[in-house]
């Protein structure tokens, strides 16, 4: 699954991309060079809603938007910074994301294609934004379905905060996913679950039972995520050009509605386990999608 | 409300729509509105669900994959006959489903595919109308009901829209639930009152005057009048995307910031 190979012909010391920084992730995802922020800190557009609960604002409120190229085409990246709040999704951080999706949607529909790169880092909705930071992910969620009939939307989990709440529907909903072992992907996080449903359904502090399930390896290996790759900005990089040389799908995951039934039906809720759900949600069915991509755009 | 009586969602269902075509926990029929047919969609308890965790009007794995299927069944049939009916969703969801086996098998893609065809389901044409029977909560308004053109809720108790249950919310944020309400007072979005809810913009219509629980034949006319109101309102503006919920008094009032950062992105989104 790990193709993705330094282009490096010697052996050189990895830049780690789960220690960058949101800004330095997007810079380092865009061809050299030709990162430009948008709505950057000099910009100031600040939560309004933090101040009133005496949380200190961020002045990019915890998200940069860039744009640049990726393999010499238009490009934008959203990168969202796990460092503040969590990666939480308030009013301004999500307004940003689904404004520039819309904004790549409009260029696509003028035959100007802009390639989508959205770094998933967050536990979801900012609790203080509350409604507001729903509202605001639902509106990523529809912007991400009108834009990737245009080009593909790849998403990137790399760690170490992971994608929880209505987040990981929006990188469920992405055309390709791109993880790390490092990378958790789930709605509910275990936190959540415990507090939830009891410790007896699931013990949050039981760290290898976590990665089991929602670890990038598993996830992967189960076909909810495409793309394994080592905590390498080279790797990370190479595996999303790898993401738009291969175009549109001819059929997203999250459309594949009877496949997931029915590999739902095969599955029996008392005994499956990590391992066992690999027999049934595999990649046999991805090998089939790829020889059926559509053209791109 | 106990097991045995119906949940809102499903006794709302029933007044609309009449009987379901599909079993639970995701109820479908067409029926007639406003002198056309429309579609109407539901998740209602389901006790027997093979999901232990999913067995209430929660949104799980099998309601997910199973919305999706109902809905992209619905466009088929209208693709087939190339009229581009309203989908109504009845929102009566109080979470989504929280336990492990749901995260292992990928409730986030389940909930997602619902996300899907609900949006590419309004992005065809079709007017999508969610109406807020109940509580519409988190990742399961997500799933059911938030991808519609025009959301209208019930003015009555137990009518709800938020990010996390309140109980769950005072624990997290370490607070007391009497604490959390004054709160909302304030701070609007953090409010669960469906009139704060209206106050962000988010809201097309606060329907009073109706009992959610045991509605007369007049107020049962009432909404479906609402319904086909919104409808039209759809099908006269033409836009498929969500702009219309940054356009309202509200809107500008308290998502000024969202505004303002669709505005000078887009200012900034050309220049050299």
């Amino acid at each position: 699954m790990n193709t993705v190979a330094s282009t490096h012909p010697a052996p050189l010391l990895r830049e780690s991309f789960i220690e960058l920084p949101a800004r330095e992730r997007a810079r380092s995802l865009l061809d050299a060079g030709t990162f430009r922020e948008l709505l950057g800190p000099f910009d100031r557009i600040e939560s309004p809603w933090l101040p009133l609960q005496g949380v200190v604002c961020q002045a990019d409120d915890g998200c940069v938007i860039a744009r640049g190229t990726i393999g010499g085409e238009p490009a934008v990246v959203a990168a969202i910074e796990s460092a503040f709040q969590g990666g939480s999704i308030g009013e301004v951080s999500g307004s940003k994301i689904a404004a520039a999706l819309e904004l790549a949607l409009r260029d696509c529909e003028r035959g100007k294609i802009v390639r989508p790169v959205v770094l998933f880092e967050t536990g979801g909705v900012r609790l203080q934004e509350a409604n507001l930071g729903l509202a605001v992910i639902a509106e990523i969620q529809a912007a991400i379905v009108a834009l990737r009939r245009h080009v593909p939307v790849v998403g990137v989990i790399a760690g170490m905060v992971g994608c929880f709440g209505g987040m990981s529907l929006a990188a469920a909903l992405c055309s390709y996913l791109v993880v790390t072992k490092q990378g958790r992907l789930g709605m509910n996080g275990p936190e959540v679950i415990e507090q939830e449903a009891g410790i007896e359904e699931l013990d949050a502090s039981d760290r290898r039972r976590v990665w089991q399930l929602i670890g990038g390896e598993q996830r992967t290996a189960t076909a909810l995520a495409d793309q394994l790759v080592d905590d390498d900005a080279d790797a990370v990089r190479a595996a999303v050009h790898a993401a738009f040389a291969q175009g549109v799908p001819a059929a997203h995951r999250s459309e594949q509605v009877d496949i997931f039934l029915n590999r739902l039906a095969q599955i029996d809720p008392a005994t499956v386990t990590p391992e066992t759900m690999r027999d049934v949600f595999n990649r046999h069915m991805q090998n089939a999608r790829n020889t059926l991509r559509k053209e791109q755009v | 409300m106990s097991d045995v009586q119906p949940s809102r969602g499903a006794r709302w269902f029933r007044a609309l729509a009449g009987e379901s075509v599909s079993h639970a926990p995701v109820w479908s029929a067409d029926a007639p509105l406003g002198g056309e047919t429309a579609h109407f969609f539901a998740v209602v308890p389901d006790p027997s669900n093979r999901f232990p965790r999913a067995t209430d009007n929660v949104v799980g794995l099998e309601q997910g994959w199973r919305l999706a299927r109902a809905v992209r069944d619905a466009m088929a049939r209208d693709e087939a006959s190339g009229t581009r009916r309203p989908i109504v969703a009845i929102v009566d969801v109080k979470s989504q489903a929280y336990g492990y086996r749901e995260e292992m098998l990928g409730i986030h893609l389940a909930c997602a595919a619902a996300v899907d065809a609900y949006a590419s389901a309004r992005d065809a044409g079709h007017p999508v109308i969610a109406l807020i029977v109940g509580p519409a909560m988190s990742g399961a308004f997500l799933a059911h009901g938030y991808q519609a053109n025009r959301i209208v809720a019930l003015d009555a108790p137990g009518t709800m829209v938020h990010a996390m249950g309140k109980e769950a919310a005072a624990r997290v944020t370490r607070r007391t639930v009497e604490a959390l309400d004054a709160l909302g007072e304030t701070i609007v979005p953090m409010s669960y009152s469906m009139a704060s809810f209206a106050r962000l913009g988010l809201l097309d219509q606060l329907i009073d005057g109706v009992d959610a629980d045991a509605p007369d034949a007049a107020q049962i006319e009432r909404v479906r009048q609402v319904l086909t109101a919104q409808i039209r309102s759809v099908r006269d503006d033409g836009r498929r995307n969500l702009a219309h919920r940054l356009e309202s008094a509200e809107a500008q009032k308290n998502r000024a910031a969202s505004i303002e950062v669709h505005r000078r992105l887009a200012e900034q989104w050309d220049a050299v």
